[in-house]
């Protein structure tokens, strides 16, 4: 098995195939630690896991912590509006103070895109990225692909289509980089408006057409729709979005009888998603938020390593 | 003072010269440029294996002072620029306060009184401010020693507004130069929409933002029947606009900068903000037509648009990051090893749009070694080989798209108006 070299998560784009496949293998070593009595082990024990969002997040933000719990790490919370970056603190003193209080690993969710990297260049400690404006949110696509992987035994060969607006998610990306990597077939599917210009270049077909994109289908990967988004006039109307996007029971019939639903939340029943599907048969989307657990250990725990082996080494030097 | 430069190669296509000459710079002034020269001097350079051209006349810099002291000072930049092998530029008036007015020329020019070390001419806004509102006073700014108007970092979107300051400059005899962007479809963009901005997920600047823009101001000068100069091309599109004005007569001229013929999009892959540059990096496919540009004529000039930023302003999340590259040192040994390593260009054609055509754009006596005009040359070794890092750079910002590149083309000597202002090597 290859070993794990990296202190920072940023991105599943920077992954090779084998270090995804050591992300999930560990995170299947890991699950089992949540099905326990005492949901406990030492892995982390004495470290510091600072989870840093600059955007309202509950779902990330809430595992990422109950993840290094489970390591046994201490983790501290910093919420922060975006509105004060402008006045205040940038962005890489905030993360040059973390390091000066010793903590180990900083989780760092932000609005804007590169943040992640940005920050991981300026300090020496672990950077683990929750996700950066549109560009790329790798723990989020691992879960996706660990559920996938749980339910179907593997992802080469998969059809998998990512519904929603492919233009400003993060997701859409992640998931695209490490499905590819692994050898699925990845079609997104939205209204013209939300495909970004030469999708295709990142190796996937786009469509518009929702029946097509879940004919083949093994499995479909619901977007959440930010209607609250400001991004001008561009944008579909909620209940028209539904009526030709919105994944219903009626359409999965003409679909693979046993496709997945995936959906990364929080869901808006009614709009990309009917509550039929949501809470249907199909529907997987509880399990990935406890795979979410599973593979959170497992980036943290090996980034941990990573950073320790680093100082080991640079001692040896 | 009379100072000697023997056995280089001389290229002045001014003049139509390129070969071994011996040249003679007398009382500030181009003596005599012969073969095998005899003549006393008080000063002798031997220059053999190095090549002797016209000080590059840059026509687009961003002084930053007054105003942005922080960036860079008319000091510091001109000391940057005579490093370069420039020995003219022309200063955006883009400064806090703008250039739009006889005050604010009055203050810029007792400014580079005292401190530049390179000859500077001064361009006035197109409207008060830059704001696109009013009319700045151009007759005012002509009289004061402007040699182009610009609105550099906007364009005046209103139509009429645009075509009557066409009419003024063309009553005052001054050179419009236009920042051909629409900013409403260029919008909160800060790479090129394409592949890349996808790929990073970053909001997209489409090439239509550029070219339709530069479209609609060679057909306002057209109109106006103004001489009108495009600032830093950056795409197929533009390059193919300004190449169909031209044959349908429209006196229309353009530049491009050294990253849009060396640089695409590919290079934002890092998010790394010394990349971030308006215009955006295109794809390579523009980076082509552009060259393609440059060596058939369409494009005129090549200027450095060099625009110093802090790193505060720089070192920061890639949407919050100010657009620009400086460049006054690195235009030359970029354009040597893009263009004339890479086979694009004669020495003559790049000396012309380094030196001899933006001089001819401004209406100024530069750009060539004709005796009797102010001796402003370079002595270049063309294939010297320098990494650009932070610390070789003059200029007081570090901001360049160029660190850590390996460059051919060291300048050995910048000398102005006969005398020495530069030495790479001194002794």
């Amino acid at each position: 098995m290859a070993a794990w070299q990296r202190k920072d998560l940023l991105g599943l784009e920077d992954l090779s195939r084998e270090e995804i496949g050591l992300i999930l293998e560990t995170a299947e070593s890991f699950k089992e630690v949540s099905t326990r009595e005492i949901k406990k082990v030492p892995a982390l024990r004495g470290k510091t896991v600072v989870n840093l969002f600059y955007e309202p997040s509950t779902r990330t933000r809430v595992s990422f912590e109950v993840a290094a719990k489970r390591l046994s790490a201490d983790v501290i919370n910093i919420a922060t509006e975006t509105s004060s970056v402008k006045k205040g603190e940038t962005l890489i003193d905030t993360g040059r103070n973390i390091q000066a209080l010793k903590a180990d690993i900083i989780v760092v969710r932000h609005n804007y895109s590169g943040a992640s990297a940005m920050l991981a260049r300026h300090v020496d400690i672990s950077v683990v990225n929750a996700g950066d404006g549109w560009h790329e949110h790798p723990t989020q696509a691992l879960l996706d692909i660990f559920t996938l992987k749980e339910r179907l035994g593997r992802i080469e060969g998969l059809n998998v289509s990512i519904v929603g607006d492919i233009a400003h998610s993060r997701v859409a990306r992640s998931n695209i980089w490490g499905l590819t990597k692994l050898g699925a077939r990845v079609t997104v599917c939205a209204p013209r408006m939300l495909i970004p210009p030469a999708i295709e270049q990142m190796g996937v077909s786009a469509t518009d057409n929702i029946d097509k994109a879940l004919k083949d289908a093994d499995a479909v990967n619901v977007l959440r729709m930010q209607f609250e988004r400001d991004t001008g006039a561009a944008f579909p109307e909620q209940l028209e979005y539904f009526k030709n996007f919105g994944i219903t029971g009626e359409r999965l019939e003409k679909a693979k009888k046993d496709i997945l639903v995936m959906h990364p939340g929080p869901l808006n029943r009614g709009i990309e998603i009917s509550s039929d599907v949501a809470d249907g048969a199909h529907s997987v989307i509880l399990e990935q938020v406890t795979n979410g657990i599973a593979v959170r250990m497992a980036v943290l725990f090996l980034v941990a390593q990573a950073q320790e082996k680093g100082l080991k080494d640079e001692a040896v030097d | 003072m009379k100072l000697l430069i023997r056995n280089s190669r001389v290229i002045d296509p001014a003049n139509k010269l390129d070969g071994i000459y011996d040249i003679l710079a007398e009382d500030g002034k181009v003596g005599r440029v012969a073969k095998e020269m005899k003549a006393a001097a008080d000063k002798t350079i031997d220059a053999a294996g190095k090549i002797v051209m016209p000080g590059i006349v840059d026509m687009h810099t961003h002084l930053r002072e007054p105003g942005r002291e922080d960036k860079e000072t008319i000091a510091s930049a001109t000391l940057a620029a005579l490093k370069g092998g420039v020995t003219s530029l022309l200063a955006m008036p883009n400064t806090t306060p703008a250039i739009d007015c006889a005050e604010s020329a009055d203050l810029l020019n007792s400014l580079l009184k005292k401190s530049a070390h390179a000859n500077v001419f001064i361009a006035g806004t197109i409207t008060k401010d830059r704001q696109g509102k009013e009319l700045a006073d151009i007759a005012k700014l002509r009289q004061k020693g402007a040699v182009a108007i610009s609105d550099d970092g906007a364009s005046v979107d209103n139509e009429a507004l645009f075509f009557s300051a066409l009419k003024k400059a063309k009553a005052n005899k001054i050179l419009v130069i236009c920042h051909s962007i629409d900013k409403s479809l260029a919008g909160d963009g800060v790479v090129n929409l394409g592949a890349i901005s996808t790929r990073l997920g970053l909001r997209g600047i489409s090439k239509e933002s550029e070219y339709k823009r530069v479209q609609r101001d060679i057909a306002l000068a057209k109109k106006a029947g103004t001489s009108i100069h495009i600032a830093h091309l950056s795409c197929k599109e533009s390059v193919e606009a300004v190449a169909c004005a031209k044959k349908k007569g429209v006196k229309v001229t353009a530049e491009t900068c050294p990253h849009y013929f060396t640089l695409s999009e590919e290079a934002l892959l890092g998010f790394d903000t010394n990349f971030k540059i308006n215009p955006p990096l295109r794809t390579q496919a523009d980076v082509e037509a552009i060259k393609e540009g440059l060596k058939n004529g369409s494009i005129d000039a090549i200027a450095s648009d060099h625009a110093p930023h802090t790193e505060n302003e720089k070192d920061i999340e890639f949407d919050r990051a100010e657009f620009g590259t400086v460049g006054l040192e690195t235009e030359l040994a970029v354009s040597i090893s893009e263009l004339i390593a890479g086979n694009r260009l004669t020495w003559s054609e790049l000396v012309e749009k380094l030196a001899f055509q933006p001089s001819r754009i401004l209406g100024i006596d530069k750009g060539a070694l004709t005796p009797g005009k102010d001796a402003d040359l370079i002595i270049v070794s063309p294939e010297k080989e320098w990494v650009v890092t932070k610390e070789s750079l003059v200029s007081k910002s570090k901001n360049s798209s160029f660190l850590g590149r390996k460059l051919k083309g060291v300048v050995e000597y910048t000398i102005l108006a006969g005398k020495i202002v530069y030495e790479a090597h001194p002794h």
